[in-house]
């Protein structure tokens, strides 16, 4: 029993993190379209950058509360990334917005190994511990452990997905997005400045990316200029399986792969008798993906049939 | 008269510089071009430079020193190019060297990358020498071509499994791999050897060597309770490993491979790293006959050694060792002189046995203290 409470704190943590980077991936598809495939890439720089900044406070003022160093860390971490979303958006998506679908995604792609590179030269190819600022505190739950930064994610990834979904229902903004969602055109005939919702978009994709990154460092302890390219795999993979397009299918679909990559890793050898070990780990997330697609192409909450015209 | 001449040398230089594979000359005398391939992007990029700088540093100081070849004042060149410790990208790079005409090989670092690679070495009859690939599988195809400075994973396996049974005193033993070809050989063999000294594996797990979350292994690994972890991997992987299992409050003490043994591991673990034990092939820097001397010229230059700099810097010596006594760059005509290697480097006597092996490798186990790797006792392994 303590070992499955393990496994499904450790698959909500996970999850949160691939849940958040998911809603970045999800947003931008479900207004252009486009997979933004550069979106890994801006968690990256969204921790790279702080910890660039809690590095230097940690030397500058080591005796700061962890709490409040991490907080400058995220206070910068996420203007900067939302100016970097707004920048591609503008230099490489914009542009292309008329062109073959095919267009945009060569240039995102083009976008993550130019900022994988950016990154390399500016904060080498190292590497990158992340200083131990934090509390350290672990917490015993019905014979599992629980940890103050899990404990953070888990609260954080909460109530920023319960902001977001506020923001998109109930804000002038959230409708504008909505409207664009379903028909560009007929939204901007509305008076809705499609540009400016576009742009919209993809700054909070970029702050929620910012977060996530500062998440994952600090959860793992490191940062690295190739961190994003997995992260972005796999929660791109999550908002395929939530429905891509659709907010809380991003959400379920992040919780859901990291749960199944807890559980499938935690207990795929004891159910086959050691026939297959944790080594198919991913093996399984993806099967999971693939039999979901089968059944309901457009993912677990996507939308069934067109609704675009 | 003259047009017609000027005509003529433009021919002749043109046909020069159309044979990239022919020896070239330079002011200074012959260049020879010596390839080195090792991973300079992605996450083991640390590792892959620091075997390129070991190799550039034996480079420079040989050319400094001057090399004469079959009566002729030769030059050397690294060619160095990046495998991305990807066993698909070296065969492209192993033969992109070839096809630059290299004379020899100092690569590659991961034994994923050097196994597939030695394959088109031997193919083109160019010499090879790891500086780090400890895979059983590299010597064993019985390429002539295929040499390492290294102890291999049966020897170092060997020595770590009887370690963690015999003095850790650790029962039940818990073993996780990154699934390469590194990884999962030195696994294997510390498998068998906890089992060969009446330990038992309680637990085989598995991870990549790109990931960095392994709480769902680790807490299955838990409910196993085992004395000891065994990770075959990397340091990139090790750091949040060992992080990961004082967060769920595993005692059982960790063990590692030279993948483990590096000061980028401590760096990222930090004062988790505290206690975690790992072994390295060969003896300690500082107990290197040429040590010392190794790490002050290495670090003027290139900064902190990541780790496997020095057997990359050796075996640079050791190839032109032969070259020298072969009288020859040609790898048709220098490559006899390899088997016959008895070269004293900065890590050790270096001497290959019949499959181009290190012979009678030694072992070092090491343990991290005060945030240092401090030395704890350096086996011979049986050989």
């Amino acid at each position: 029993m303590d070992i499955f409470l393990q496994q499904l704190i450790n698959g909500l943590v996970l999850g949160s993190v691939y849940a958040l980077v998911a809603l970045g991936y999800t947003m931008v598809y479900g207004i252009l379209e486009l997979i933004n495939f550069a979106h890994g890439e801006i968690t990256m720089m969204g921790a790279m950058v702080a910890l660039a900044v809690i590095g230097a406070l940690a030397l500058a003022a080591p005796g700061l509360p962890g709490v409040l160093v991490l907080g400058a860390g995220l206070v910068v971490a996420i203007p900067v990334c939302v100016a970097l979303g707004l920048l591609i958006e503008r230099v490489a998506y914009r542009p292309l917005r008329h062109a073959p679908r095919l267009a945009p995604l060569i240039t995102a792609i083009g976008v993550s190994i130019i900022l994988q590179n950016v990154a390399m030269l500016i904060w080498g190819k190292q590497y990158i511990p992340f200083p131990a600022v934090l509390p350290q505190g672990r917490h015993a739950l019905y014979g599992a452990a629980i940890t103050d930064v899990q404990i953070a994610i888990l609260l954080l990834a909460a109530s920023i997905m319960l902001m977001l979904i506020l923001v998109v229902q109930k804000t002038r903004l959230g409708r504008a997005m909505r409207a664009t969602a379903q028909s560009r055109q007929v939204a901007s005939l509305m008076g809705v400045d499609v540009n400016r919702v576009i742009a919209a978009t993809f700054a909070i994709g970029s702050a929620l990316a910012a977060v996530a990154g500062v998440m994952v460092s600090a959860y793992y302890g490191l940062a690295h200029y190739y961190m994003g390219f997995l992260l972005g795999l796999k929660a791109f993979s999550a908002a395929v399986l939530g429905g891509i397009g659709n907010l809380g299918g991003a959400m379920l679909g992040g919780l859901l792969l990291g749960l199944i990559e807890s559980f499938g890793a935690g207990y795929i050898g004891d159910l086959t008798g050691g026939f297959l070990g944790s080594n198919y780990q991913d093996v399984f997330a993806f099967f999971v993906l693939i039999a979901v697609l089968v059944f309901r192409p457009s993912g677990l909450l996507g939308a069934r049939g067109v609704e675009r015209a | 008269m003259t047009v017609h001449k000027l005509a003529w040398v433009m021919v002749a230089a043109a046909m020069v510089a159309g044979c990239g594979d022919k020896p070239q000359q330079n002011g200074d005398g012959q260049v020879v071009k010596i390839g080195q391939a090792s991973p300079l992007t992605g996450p083991q990029a640390h590792l892959g430079k620091d075997n390129e700088n070991g190799a550039r540093l034996a480079l420079d100081e040989i050319n400094a020193a001057g090399l004469t070849l079959g009566g002729k004042k030769v030059v050397l060149e690294l060619e160095s190019e990046d495998d991305a410790a990807d066993p698909k990208t070296a065969t492209t790079v192993a033969q992109k060297l070839v096809d630059e005409g290299v004379a020899g090989v100092i690569g590659h670092l991961n034994s994923g990358a050097t196994i597939p690679a030695s394959k088109i070495y031997s193919d083109n009859g160019i010499p090879q020498i790891s500086p780090s690939a400890t895979a059983v599988a590299y010597t064993a195809s019985g390429f002539k071509t295929a040499f390492r400075v290294m102890t291999n994973d049966a020897q170092q396996g060997s020595v770590l499994g009887n370690f963690a049974v015999t003095k850790l005193g650790a029962k039940r033993i818990a073993i996780i791999d990154d699934r390469t070809a590194y990884g999962q050989g030195l696994a294997d063999e510390v498998e068998k050897a906890v089992k060969a000294a009446g330990g038992e594996v309680v637990a085989r797990e598995y991870t990549s060597d790109r990931s960095t979350d392994f709480m769902a292994i680790l807490t299955s690994i838990k409910g196993k309770a085992p004395d000891l972890v065994f990770f075959g991997g990397m340091d990139p992987q090790a750091a949040p490993m060992i992080k990961q299992m004082k967060q769920l409050g595993i005692r059982a003490k960790f063990l590692g491979g030279d993948g483990v043994q590096t000061p980028t591991f401590i760096q990222l673990a930090g004062a988790d790293a505290e206690g975690a034990l790992a072994s390295n092939p060969g003896l300690p820097l500082d107990s290197m006959p040429g040590g010392s001397a190794f790490k002050a010229k290495f670090e003027a230059k290139y900064g902190q050694i990541q780790n496997y700099a020095p057997y990359a810097y050796d075996a640079m010596h050791v190839l032109v060792d032969a070259m020298k006594r072969a009288d020859s760059s040609d790898p048709a005509t220098y490559l006899a002189e390899l088997p016959k290697t008895d070269y004293r480097g900065v890590t050790g006597h270096i001497r290959f046995d019949a499959k181009g092996d290190l012979a009678g490798g030694a072992v070092t186990l090491y343990q991290v203290k005060d945030g240092k790797w401090q030395t704890l006792e350096t086996v011979q392994s049986g050989k």
